[in-house]
């Protein structure tokens, strides 16, 4: 799907839907840029939905400042950071960021968003998980399944629209996999272009 | 005599929930959602339940939310402190978004430092005698009975055992203040201090066997990381969930997630 469909797309789901993202990791730096315009701008702001980042691949610093870019206000977005505490880079934590120590730790990511769709109950709640791949690095397969499993079927029951990202290569086919019985849709991004 | 043709037929029966008891016992709702879903509803009303973990699991915060909560919805609560100074302990709700210091205030939320009352009833042996244990549990059910108190906790109860030392006056102590708060509709909590790798649930060993449930509180390491667990062990009259639960204290109140094992078997 062209990256400038992908927020119409996103926008015409219903509530609980969980839908894979998948990004080509030779164009990663403009689909990236295109993803978080499309969640964060297409569907976030414009449908006046609460969003809760969770931030594995890059700290969430770095999201919120493209975040920013793309005018999301700061009372609209809540990061869930789960790389910053074992970079030993949290010295300036983000007033709407919780810390995470690391992304072993999958029960407390869970408990986290679950906080904050308590804290901040909104009709149109959006968790995206950025991304797929970076929590496979620091969990085992088996686990991390059981943990998407949870989590997804979770967030379905509680009517909150689900957006995992995940960068397709050779390496990650048993994601894929996993990821493809767990959602209700996988978009492949840039793909059709 | 056949009905009528026309007649509208009487209301079927509401469906039963599939393996519901025959006998629904009245609940006390913790107010901690996570820990009611598992108890299917809460704990059942005048039931005594330990609240068993080693430093740092989190007993004293549940206990102290189950006794919040509880204020909250009319239902006078009673903490009996014997290790925590009580300012200290109110000073420590404020953490709570839910607490409201009114409620302590208009008497819904009573905090009482045992050592103080200890003096006040000359309990002054180091080993209570037969005569002071029967003075302790006339003053805790006089004092319930007195202010109406519907939710009561005990941190500790290895505290208050250190002082009666034998099993058979522990299991003595135990069944007359159980039989004291169930009479009169009170639902407790007595914390249980163990090491972290107790084996059982008590300093005695003989508390578990009283009590009518235990939730068992610990710290598990996963690749070196510490994740605080909960689960139900025992609840009479109850079809609770056997589960483990990671838990998070937060200002909203604990929360808890299943305790994901990822395949892995038991210990590994």
């Amino acid at each position: 799907m062209p990256p400038a469909d992908i927020g119409e797309r996103l926008r015409a789901l219903p509530g609980g839907s969980a839908v894979a993202l998948k990004l080509d990791p030779r164009e990663y730096a403009d689909h990236y840029f295109a993803v978080l315009n499309a969640t964060l701008r297409d569907v976030g702001s414009e449908t006046d939905a609460h969003t809760i980042y969770i931030t594995v691949t890059n700290p969430a610093s770095f999201v919120w400042g493209l975040a920013q870019a793309l005018d999301v206000p700061a009372d609209r977005i809540s990061f869930v950071d789960v790389i910053s505490h074992i970079m030993m880079n949290y010295a300036n934590p983000l007033p709407n960021a919780t810390y995470i120590e690391t992304p072993r730790a999958l029960e407390e990511i869970m408990l986290r968003v679950d906080y904050l769709l308590r804290k901040f109950p909104h009709p149109r709640s959006i968790v995206v998980v950025d991304s797929v791949n970076a929590l496979a690095i620091h969990n085992p397969r088996e686990l991390l399944s059981e943990f998407f499993h949870i989590f997804l079927t979770n967030l379905k029951s509680r009517n909150v629209l689900a957006l995992v990202l995940e960068t397709s290569d050779e390496e990650s086919g048993g994601l894929e996999q996993m990821l493809n019985l767990l959602v209700d849709e996988t978009i492949d991004v840039g793909r059709g272009r | 005599m056949d009905a009528p043709a026309d007649a509208v037929p009487a209301p079927a029966a509401p469906p039963r929930a599939l393996m519901a008891p025959a006998t629904v016992l009245e609940r006390c709702a913790t107010g901690i959602e996570g820990l009611d879903n598992i108890l299917g509803g809460g704990i059942p009303r005048g039931n005594m339940v330990l609240v068993a973990g080693s430093v740092g699991t989190g007993k004293t915060t549940l206990c102290l939310e189950f006794l919040v909560r509880g204020a909250e919805r009319g239902e006078r609560s009673l903490f009996l402190s014997v290790t925590e100074a009580s300012a200290k302990l109110i000073q420590n709700l404020s953490t709570f978004e839910f607490f409201r210091v009114s409620l302590v205030s208009d008497g819904s939320l009573v905090f009482v430092d045992l050592p103080a009352l200890y003096d006040k009833l000359g309990l002054e042996h180091e080993e209570l005698t037969a005569d002071e244990i029967d003075i302790l549990i006339r003053t805790i059910r006089e004092l319930v009975e007195t202010l109406g108190v519907k939710r009561l906790v005990l941190d500790s109860l290895t505290s208050v055992c250190y002082r009666i030392r034998r099993d058979e006056a522990i299991r003595d102590f135990m069944l007359r203040l159980g039989q004291s708060l169930s009479e009169v509709g009170c639902t407790s909590l007595l914390v249980s201090e163990i090491g972290p790798t107790a084996g059982r649930y008590s300093l005695h060993g003989v508390e578990e066997a009283i009590v009518d449930g235990v939730v068992l509180l610990w710290n598990t390491r996963r690749q070196g990381d510490i994740l605080r667990v909960l689960q139900i062990v025992k609840m009479r009259g109850t079809a609770h969930s056997r589960a483990q639960y990671v838990i998070e204290l937060t200002p909203i109140g604990l929360l808890m997630a299943p305790h994901l094992k990822g395949g892995q078997p038991e210990g590994s």
